[in-house]
């Protein structure tokens, strides 16, 4: 079972459609991995599929780069 | 045209249990999509299952009342459950008038109408957009009409929900265009339906009056656009209204 952080990079990866080495810890995925709005609306979708769970809009918000989506997981998910 | 153009398709027609809902079902259903038909009794539901299965294999009726989240919630795990997927095609039909004057109009009779004609929609929308961004792939064909855009005396709060269709339809046609989904509407003219039936003789022969082709519209010709946008042949098109209305209205 690869970690949560190999799982949250691999998914920035996918939906962003941007390099693996670009997805660094601090990276934002609007000003550093070119993300939109509807990007970002997505890429909570798909942690939501990954962990199977529910991210609340108000926690969703709050998720704008790679650590705070690992830290989210990590916190709620233990 | 094939007749099976449709086919993979599962489209989601609010209001199906008569009128201009029910000719978009059949329509749809016709050209090969599987459809889920909605009416606000589960009489009316048997009934659309009834109609839709007769002629097309795969299709069903159900409960919704489009003014309760947790009735839209519920219909939308029924599709999914019942179909196989969440709704590719989503017609906002259903839609109401309580018609008076604004001076005499009650605050309940406006926001029963923007409910039931407008926050419908928002609803709807919301709860199938997520799949539909998933996919890659999505149509959303809201009904509005005629009277949104030309306004009509007594209908105050009527023409507001089906301009504000018009409004809310763009602006989802631009959030949602990146992901291939396109957000279209069509506005009716008169159409012969249970809700016209209700006009009176003198209002009904000057509207008459007032359209170029001399009668009224048949609901197949209502489902005929709105079968054309779920169309491949439409994938180009979005955010835009298709006026059908014998020329009632010309924009
Ligand atoms: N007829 C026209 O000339 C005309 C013109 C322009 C626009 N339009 C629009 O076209 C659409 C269809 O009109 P129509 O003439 O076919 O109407 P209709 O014959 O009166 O049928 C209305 C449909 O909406 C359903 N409905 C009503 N309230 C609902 C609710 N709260 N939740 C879910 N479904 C509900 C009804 O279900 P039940 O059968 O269970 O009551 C019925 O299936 C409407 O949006 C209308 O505004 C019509």
């Amino acid at each position: 079972m690869s970690s949560v952080e190999e799982r949250v990079r691999k998914i920035v990866v996918e939906q962003l459609g941007v390099k693996e080495e670009e997805v660094t810890m601090d990276a934002s995925f609007v000003d550093d991995l070119g993300a939109d709005s509807l990007d970002t609306v997505e890429l909570v979708m798909a942690l939501e599929e990954e962990f199977e769970t529910e991210i609340p809009d108000e926690d969703a918000e709050k998720i704008t780069k790679v650590k705070e989506a690992v830290d989210y997981v990590n916190a709620h998910l233990g | 045209m094939s007749d099976s153009i449709l086919a993979g398709e599962i489209a989601l027609v609010t209001g199906a249990s008569r009128g201009i809902g029910a000719a978009i079902a059949d329509e749809l259903a016709r050209l090969g999509a599987k459809v889920a038909g909605t009416a606000t009794t589960e009489t009316g539901a048997a009934r659309i299952a009834e109609r839709l299965g007769a002629a097309a294999e795969g299709c069903i009726g159900l409960c919704l009342d489009v003014t309760k989240q947790a009735s839209v919630d519920a219909a939308l795990v029924a599709v999914e459950e019942q179909l196989g997927s969440k709704p590719t095609i989503l017609v906002n039909n259903a839609g109401i008038t309580r018609d008076n004057l604004l001076m005499r109009m009650k605050e309940a009779e406006w926001d029963a109408i923007l409910d039931t004609n407008l926050t419908s929609a928002f609803r709807l929308c919301k709860a199938c957009a997520r799949s539909m961004t998933k996919a890659r792939h999505g149509r959303i064909i809201n009904v509005s009409s005629v009277v949104g855009v030309s306004g009509n005396a007594g209908q105050c709060n009527y023409a507001a929900s089906k301009a504000g269709l018009i409004g809310f339809s763009k602006s989802l046609a631009r959030e949602l265009g990146p992901r291939g989904i396109t957000v279209n509407v069509v506005a009716p003219g008169f159409i012969d339906t249970d809700m016209t039936r209700e006009l009176p003789e003198a209002q009904r022969d000057a509207l008459l009056a007032s359209i170029p082709l001399g009668r009224l519209g048949a609901a197949e010709e209502i489902a005929a656009a709105v079968a054309f946008l779920a169309m491949p042949a439409a994938a180009y098109i979005t955010g835009q209204t298709i006026h059908v209305n014998g020329g009632m209205l010309m924009v």
